[in-house]
């Protein structure tokens, strides 16, 4: 007698709603590819016949939403056709940062991702200055400290290298846990094309799809510009000089150079310019989303977009504050606040808006591969 | 009836349309310093009329550039327009055409259309057509913007309902919003409002009843309204009714607007039935982009205006994927079923085809020597036995893109008047004089180098009025 295999029903191939939408948009754009020439989700889509959950998926994440194809298709609402690329794309998008985080059951996180954070950054904060009082007298917290050492004779600088060693190192797993398993679920590659690497690198460091195939990114009234590439720009690599220079204050402490540093130091110099970008790039990415078209923005869902760059703003804004008000009575305020909206920003990375940037990555990686191994 | 006036001051230039041929008149009168009041019947989501669907524009070169693979002379240009209107054109005009459609690349590029090498699926165009990146609708948004930007006044959703020509010069038109009818007087008219292809009474009028069961690819909205105020205010028609752009399409497109998706490119690899399982013309006479233009025709003259193609696994892969799937079935008689045809009279139009099929070497990117013997019509390339299981079957309709029936023009885009003389101050340019140069037939991307040579000769010639004066 035949037993039924588990493997007949196979739900991996269960579509859901934005990803059944991706595929019926994807099935009318694949038999007109007029926006070939605009980014790198048209070639992609032109080497399938079909379209799975995986390779949606995989779609969705080569999605930059420049809006170039919504501006250009003559299928878009109210056509009864209803195209629009891009919200679908990031609709989908959003559920896939969910389908493969890791734990799985983690996912709800991102569904609420503004309130969880919210609350996460307050409860961080609030630990700090808690922390801060029991540790010290309660006048020694409003005391101003100069000189090296001064925020460590606040928190040891031990302390905070356990602590955020241990939040950062969590998140690091996290993440790369999620990324394999959104890698895995669409790519099987024994071995990755020559240059592949190198392509899907600069690709996301230029955020080469981001400009519509030359023109830049839409706004409401289809006139492109380059204004959302530099404001990423700005957030992006303003983020990794923060990261260079904690890092890099971290090594000299170790040398035995401890903070804080004068303002010619490698480490504010660093941190003031990441800063900066830090506050200019989601700045304008904030002001740009209130006219860029809402056409294409995603539709379900909690705006993880939002959250992300509120909290960026907010670890920008109370660092430059702590380096203005080092000196001051307010130092151990700003001190806590700021460690605890750094904290609860590393805590969330693989449940916000962060884990964009590496699917991104996974997914330039396996398109570059990809167009360099296609059959012609 | 009184209507109230155009409330700001005179345009010189009043433009009826918003495609392709509109925007560039629009946009060389007001650069050379017209007032110009450009007037689109559909909304701004749906304006651009047939431009909105087009991909490409054909244009003569001499040299290949960063994108056109190589050069296609005037000469050559010309040869292909003798070829497919066999000789049913306005030799002048069409010259000219071919003459200043090499003005057309850089002209365009100097609006802020952009291009891009030619789509997949396309490679046979890639050396005679300017692909626009983006497709028809980003190239007229930026002919849009830049319209924008000199100062020409765009009116949606608004509807041009009757003219004041007399004696060949116009005086004002009657344009209609929301309802409300007003009186605009100009110094000169441009027509760029398109032809009657969605008109599908006056489709009836010209092909009979069969034209019910057309599908109009295009934008709903070319009703051609103004072309026939213009023929009833006494200008010359050219070409007739019945010539026109259309290609077979899949049935199931909709009945409006359906544009490039519903193409269907597997014809030249299965056979294609009629009504009666009958086969009516040779599949693999040419290689599809040169014979897709002719099916519109043919299946239009079969019983109930509907085809059916019938491929085997073999082919399914060959083509570019349709946007509905086709119908599946494991034997021909279940096939037949499906697609409502006689079981039995199809599989004897299959196996004598079958039969017929002379052994060769198949090769779909060349004129391979798979041809049928003894059969009636013959199928002379691309022509393997229907014999691999799941059988596949798309039902085709003819699908109408545009009208050629228009206003006679001349050098200048001047219209025409049918007792011989000249218009004052009417032009033309697009679809509506297309005509002129198309008097039959179809080449890929010409419809837009008419647009827009004709487009920027009517631009200057109505500024050029307004400075007479």
């Amino acid at each position: 007698m035949n037993e039924p295999d588990v493997r007949d029903f196979n739900l991996v191939d269960l579509l859901s709603a934005p990803q059944t939408e991706a595929a019926r948009q994807m099935r009318i754009c694949n038999a007109c590819r007029y926006c070939e020439g605009l980014c790198a989700v048209f070639p992609a889509m032109e080497q399938r016949l079909t379209f799975g959950g995986a390779d949606v998926d995989y779609l969705s994440n080569l999605c930059h939403n420049c809006g170039a194809c919504y501006q250009a298709c003559q299928y878009g609402p109210p056509h009864e056709f209803a195209i629009n690329v891009p919200q679908a794309m990031a609709d989908l998008r959003q559920e896939s940062y969910e389908r493969y985080v890791w734990p799985a059951s983690f996912a709800g996180l991102l569904a609420r991702n503004g309130l969880w954070l919210g609350i996460a950054s307050a409860l961080a904060t609030a630990l700090f200055l808690i922390g801060l009082v029991i540790w010290h007298q309660p006048g020694a917290l409003f005391s101003a400290y100069t000189g090296p050492g001064a925020f460590y004779d606040l928190i040891p600088h031990g302390v905070l290298v356990i602590i955020f060693g241990l939040l950062l190192g969590y998140a690091v797993l996290a993440m790369g846990l999620s990324v394999r398993r959104f890698w895995l679920a669409s790519a099987r590659i024994p071995k990755l094309a020559a240059g592949a690497a190198g392509q899907a690198i600069h690709d996301a460091a230029t955020l080469k799809y981001l400009d519509g195939g030359g023109p830049g990114c839409m706004t409401e009234d289809a006139r492109p510009d380059d204004k959302r590439r530099f404001y990423h720009h700005a957030a992006a690599y303003g983020f990794l000089l923060c990261l260079a220079s904690t890092s890099l204050a971290t090594i000299c402490h170790y040398l035995g150079s401890e903070a804080p540093y004068p303002v010619w130091h490698p480490v504010v110099i660093l941190g003031v310019v990441g800063g900066v970008g830090l506050i200019v790039g989601p700045l304008g990415l904030l002001i740009g989303r209130g006219w860029r078209a809402n056409a294409r923005q995603a539709q379900a869902g909690s705006d993880i977009g939002l959250t992300f760059i509120v909290m960026l703003l907010a670890t920008s804004t109370s660092g430059l504050a702590l380096l203005a008000l080092r000196s001051t009575p307010a130092m151990g305020t700003v001190l806590a606040l700021h460690l605890g909206i750094v904290a609860a920003l590393f805590a969330s990375m693989p449940y916000g808006k962060f884990v964009h940037g590496l699917h991104r990555l996974a997914t330039l990686l396996r398109h570059a591969h990809e167009q360099r191994t296609k059959m012609v | 009836m009184r209507v109230p006036a155009f409330d700001s001051s005179i345009p010189d230039v009043l433009i009826a349309g918003g495609g392709n041929a509109a925007l560039c008149a629009a946009i060389v009168a007001a650069r050379a310093g017209a007032q110009v009041l450009l007037v689109e019947r559909a909304p701004k989501s749906y304006r651009g009329g047939n431009t909105r669907h087009t991909r490409n524009m054909r244009v003569a070169h001499d040299a290949a550039n960063e994108i056109l693979t190589g050069p296609y002379p005037v000469a050559e240009f010309w040869d292909d327009l003798l070829r497919v209107t066999k000789g049913r054109t306005n030799e002048e005009l069409a010259q000219l055409t071919l003459e200043q459609s090499s003005e057309l690349w850089d002209f365009l590029w100097a609006q802020g259309v952009r291009y891009q090498p030619s789509l997949g699926g396309t490679l046979s165009l890639g050396r005679t057509n300017a692909f626009f990146l983006g497709g028809g609708r980003t190239m007229l948004n930026a002919l849009y913007h830049t319209a924008e930007d000199l100062g020409v006044a765009i009116r949606y959703d608004t509807t041009l309902v009757d003219l004041a020509i007399h004696d060949g010069h116009f005086e004002h038109a009657v344009l209609e919003h929301d309802g409300q009818r007003e009186t605009v007087p100009a110094q000169s008219f441009i027509a760029a409002s398109g032809g009657f292809e969605a008109n599908l009474e006056w489709l009836i009028e010209a092909w009979g009843p069969a034209a019910r069961n057309f599908i109009i690819r295009g934008t709903p909205y070319n009703r051609g309204e103004v072309l026939r105020l213009l023929l009833d205010a006494g200008v010359a028609q050219v070409a007739d009714a019945k010539q026109g752009h259309a290609v077979a399409i899949d049935g199931r497109a909709p009945k409006f607007d359906g544009g490039i998706v519903t193409r269907l490119d597997c014809v030249p690899f299965g056979i294609v039935l009629n009504n009666h399982a009958e086969r009516f013309y040779d599949e693999g006479e040419d290689f599809w982009p040169k014979r897709y233009a002719i099916w519109g025709r043919l299946v239009a003259d079969q019983p109930d205006q509907v085809g059916h193609v019938i491929i085997d696994e073999k082919s399914i892969r060959l083509f570019m994927p349709s946007v509905f799937d086709p119908v599946t079935a494991d034997t021909i008689e279940e096939l037949a079923t499906q697609i409502g045809l006689d079981p039995e009279a199809v599989r004897a139009s299959i196996d004598a085809f079958n039969t017929a099929c002379q052994p060769g070497h198949f090769d779909h990117t060349t004129h391979d020597d798979c041809a049928t013997e003894g059969l009636t019509p013959p199928k002379s390339h691309w022509a393997r036995p229907i014999d691999t299981p799941p059988f596949y079957a798309y039902t085709l309709r003819p699908g109408i893109t545009f009208t050629y029936l228009g206003v006679q023009v001349d050098r200048q885009a001047r219209m025409q008047m049918a007792n011989g003389q000249p218009a004052d101050n009417l032009y033309a340019a697009g679809e509506i004089m297309a005509g002129n140069v198309l008097g039959e037939g179809y080449l890929a991307g010409i419809g837009m180098t008419i647009g827009s040579v004709f487009g920027r000769l009517a631009g200057a010639s109505a500024a050029e009025h307004r400075s007479q004066r």
